[in-house]
């Protein structure tokens, strides 16, 4: 409470309070006192004897002087990080962050806390009143406007003359649409692009050289994946198509091409019907891009062989074709038909047979 | 001449610009324009000071990023990344982070101003509606803050996009796979504003002229349309003895206001640097770049954009083909319904509350929210309804730090999105009603003083105490409600508002709008002591 309340005394008939029983509710109105009710003594100066009127400038003027003390370690502090040419990564970034940041900090809330005293303890103010008034045009004004727009309407002869209107329109309306056929060369129109992905091409480069398929490279270190590399059970390898690295615009390619390779042991295993050879021993391959809205469906949790995205949790079952089983995707992840080679590498055979990722109108009903 | 005379330097130069444009009678006029006082008032303000300091650092700021998707590789002097591939986007936000002096606490300023900008429109435009702030004249201002409040996400998620880091990207990706669902033309959308597939390489250029040029820009006109609208038409005032429709109590604008406000940027702006300082906001560098074949778990966008996150999660995965066409609800249901509900509900309201309840007066005083029941209510199931969208954005989160399975989390808000708005509504009213009946019995019985009294036979009283003038005055501010409209005049004729089927839904709207009513009046005139012992006796 502020001190609109501190000066006000218990009224003498009120009877002592018992120790333990509420405060007089007096001293907390329903609603509660702004700090500048009209009586508050806050806000005038002329109330406030003239030594403490020079104690609360002496205050105020200590914090101003902090403000100007706190700029000057600010630039200090800006010379002082950039010593020896530089802040040299992020030790000295912690630094310069908390210095510059902290005197910044100080500069500004001094300087507040400095003109609020001042405000609240040396300005005159006294709350005043101002009349409002109605915001509607007088009616005359109103009727004058009304003369004067219907007689340059008659002026133009627009009402009487239909061809001179109808031309006037039938002009405007190309006029307005041909900034928007501008906008044409934002992009390329989608043609099929959204329905294979780069597996297609390496597939076919593959089979190309006489080889039955293209090999599955590990993203990021690019090493080709063998059988081998799933001795045991476990976790979740992203692999993208051998090449992908020299193709126009990687990110563009790894965006829909990203596989997960999962080893779910085979007695768990349940083949889709006529992707019985689309697996080895267990060893699967799904699109990584969730089929919700395209995040990558990156965590896979290996006792109970489900795959998450960590988006919106669309939840797919490893063991049975990435069936969706929990959350807001409508669609099996896509799976990736792969095989070994003859030197022991995983090799992709074909392309995804559905397009990957998010749904889109002209997709189509292709399978589950 | 007159007798006040302004020292010389600023005579001249005012004369000079009164000689040109006439000036002067207008700062005559405004000079001492007045502002009432309540902290409630001071939420706008803190909007609007978010957004200069966001204008101030964000020009900082394009001083040295690089909005281009052109693969670098990283040799700057943070070294964890060191040798590593990535956008020119990325490395010169790494830049500014590692090598611009200052540069990191400018980021951080600008993030935290940009969450206290949309905080701050939030609660503002709450305290707005709730006091039925909104009403005529006040509409248009109404609809302006709506279209800032949507500009602010939209420029938010462009923002947060710009630095190219892992988290970002998912954020777009997420964009992308929402526009891509629209039906019909989706792809088509995705492909012009993407530039070709996703990722592609224009999209942080575009939308990087669209953050610092054009949505600022549209933002900036709006602003300067919303203060100049709230300078003509005066500021509402909240119920008070002082205040009345017809005038306004407050402090001029100089020197008092302009003090006050100038002193409250500063807090704002000293609030946000501290949050710069000390709490790390948006630590890319830990991100690494993006790469659309990897995501961490947890990521959460921006707390504004949570709400849509969240319906994006909560919704079952409903799809439908037809005739080999697609239409994924999964997707364009929670991304469209929310927020057009929302959206749409909050712009139409002042207008359908003025036609349900016949009001076409001015409205300067605000209404408390207890004596709207009804807008009270409905404020509150649109809070509920939004505040479980925004839970359900975190549900993993949730998950995790409370150790409830994940899907229970799910389920609950598939339960709660429907549940809670409908318990909302009707334990406001109950709330509001409540309050008001408390109101009518101070008004009829005097304020309970908590003092206890024991009277000569051993009984203990409360002691009640008739209220202050200004409890009263505000407690009385309440408008009892005008009886409905009349279904037909004295000679048996239909009256023309209340007929056909939009007649009748107007009455009967009208009628729940104002049923339960509470009638707060002025008490009997009674001794408030006196009342009490009748009071006390009677339980």
């Amino acid at each position: 409470m502020t001190e609109t309340n501190a000066g006000s005394p218990e009224p003498q008939d009120t009877p002592k309070r018992v120790i333990g029983t509420p405060a007089p509710a007096e001293t907390h109105t329903l609603l509660a006192k702004g700090d500048d009710e009209p009586a508050a003594p806050a806000a005038a100066a002329d109330e406030l004897d003239e030594k403490s009127a020079k104690r609360a400038e002496r205050v105020v003027a200590l914090f101003f002087v902090l403000t100007f003390l706190a700029s000057i370690a600010f630039i200090a502090a800006y010379v002082y990080v950039g010593r020896d040419g530089g802040m040299h990564g992020a030790d000295r970034t912690q630094q310069a962050n908390v210095l510059l940041g902290g005197a910044m900090t100080l500069s500004f809330m001094a300087m507040g806390i400095g003109v609020t005293i001042w405000v609240r303890r040396l300005m005159t103010a006294k709350q005043i009143v101002q009349e409002r008034h109605g915001l509607a045009s007088p009616e005359e004004d109103r009727r004058i406007f009304a003369e004067g727009a219907l007689e340059g309407g008659a002026d133009t002869g627009l009402a009487k003359r239909p061809l001179l209107r109808r031309t006037l329109l039938l002009a405007a309306a190309p006029l307005g649409l041909a900034p928007l056929v501008l906008l044409r060369d934002l992009g390329p129109l989608p043609e099929k692009k959204l329905r294979h992905t780069f597996w297609r091409d390496a597939v076919a480069a593959a089979k190309a050289q006489g080889k039955p398929g293209v090999r599955l490279l590990v993203d990021g270190s690019y090493r080709p994946l063998t059988i081998s590399d799933f001795d045991s059970p476990g976790g979740m390898i992203t692999v993208v198509p051998e090449g992908i690295e020299q193709t126009a615009d990687p990110l563009n390619e790894v965006a829909k091409a990203a596989t997960i390779v999962i080893n779910v042991p085979p007695e768990l295993f349940k083949p889709l019907k006529g992707r019985e050879n689309w697996h080895v021993n267990g060893v699967v391959a799904y699109s990584k891009i969730c089929t919700h809205v395209g995040c990558p469906a990156a965590l896979y949790e290996q006792t109970t062989h489900h795959i998450l995205c960590p988006c919106h949790q669309s939840t797919f079952d490893a063991t049975n074709g990435a069936k969706v089983i929990f959350g807001p995707a409508a669609r099996a992840l896509p799976q990736l038909p792969i095989a070994v080679d003859a030197e022991g590498y995983l090799i992709a055979t074909a392309d995804y047979d559905v397009p990957v990722g998010p749904s889109f109108w002209e997709r189509g009903a292709t399978q589950q | 001449m007159s007798t006040a005379e302004l020292p010389k330097a600023v005579d001249g130069p005012l004369t000079f610009i009164d000689d040109r444009l006439g000036s002067t009678t207008f700062m005559k006029r405004n000079l001492k324009k007045v502002f009432p006082d309540h902290w409630s008032f001071m939420l706008g303000e803190i909007a609007l000071y978010s957004f200069i300091i966001l204008l101030l650092t964000g020009t900082f700021l394009t001083l040295w990023f690089k909005p281009s998707m052109t693969d670098v590789i990283y040799h700057g002097s943070y070294v964890k990344l060191d040798g590593v591939k990535m956008s020119e986007a990325y490395q010169s936000t790494l830049n500014i982070t590692f090598d611009v002096r200052g540069g990191l606490l400018m980021r951080q300023i600008h993030h935290w101003a940009a969450i206290l900008f949309m905080a701050a429109i939030m609660a503002h435009m709450l305290r707005v509606f709730f006091t039925g702030a909104y009403r005529k004249p006040r509409e248009l201002n109404w609809l302006i803050g709506l279209g800032l409040f949507t500009l602010g996400l939209l420029e938010g998620l462009f923002g947060y996009s710009l630095p190219d880091d892992a988290l970002s990207g998912a954020g777009l990706r997420i964009t992308a796979g929402v526009i891509q669902s629209i039906p019909l033309v989706g792809s088509y959308i995705m492909f012009f504003l993407f530039g070709g597939e996703y990722p592609g390489q224009d999209i942080i250029p575009r939308f990087f002229t669209l953050h610092i040029l054009l949505i600022p820009g549209i933002i900036l006109a709006l602003v300067t349309a919303h203060m100049m609208i709230m300078w003509h038409q005066k500021h509402t005032a909240m119920p008070s003895k002082d205040q009345a429709e017809t005038h306004v109590v407050g402090y001029p604008f100089y020197p008092v206001f302009m003090a006050k406000t100038g002193a409250y940027f500063l807090f704002t702006f000293g609030v946000i640097s501290l949050l710069a300082t000390f709490a790390q906001i948006n630590p890319i560098w830990m991100f690494g770049p993006y790469d659309p074949a990897a995501i961490s778990a947890g990521s959460q966008p921006d707390f504004y954009m949570g709400f849509l996150e969240g319906s994006l999660r909560m919704m079952p995965n409903w799809e439908t083909n037809l005739w080999g066409y697609t239409i994924p609800w999964n997707v364009l249901i929670p991304a469209l319904v929310p927020l057009g509900l929302v959206m749409t509900g909050a712009g139409l309201f002042p207008f359908v509350e003025r036609w349900v309840t016949g009001d076409q007066r001015y409205h300067h005083v605000n209404d408390r929210p207890r004596n709207a029941p009804t807008r009270t209510a409905i404020g509150m199931t649109g809070v509920v309804f939004y505040g479980v969208l925004w839970l359900a954005g975190g549900n993993d989160i949730i998950a995790y730090k409370f150790d409830v399975s994940l899907y229970a989390t799910t389920w609950f808000f598939r339960v709660a999105i429907f549940a809670g708005p409908i318990l909302a509504f009707i334990i406001t009213k109950r709330i509001c009603l409540g309050l008001q009946r408390s109101d009518a019995a101070t008004m009829a019985h005097g304020y309970e003083s908590g003092t206890i009294k024991m009277m000569p036979n051993g009984e203990f009283i409360e002691v009640h105490k008739e209220p202050e003038e200004e409890q009263k005055a505000v407690i009385l501010s309440k408008e009892e409600p005008k009886p409905s409209l009349p279904a037909r005049d004295e000679n048996g004729i239909p009256a023309p508002a209340t007929k056909g089927l939009l007649g009748h839904v107007r009455a009967r709207l009208n009628r729940a709008w104002h049923i339960d009513n509470i009638t707060v009046e002025e008490g009997h005139g009674h001794e408030a002591e006196g009342a009490d012992r009748e009071l006390s006796k009677g339980h």
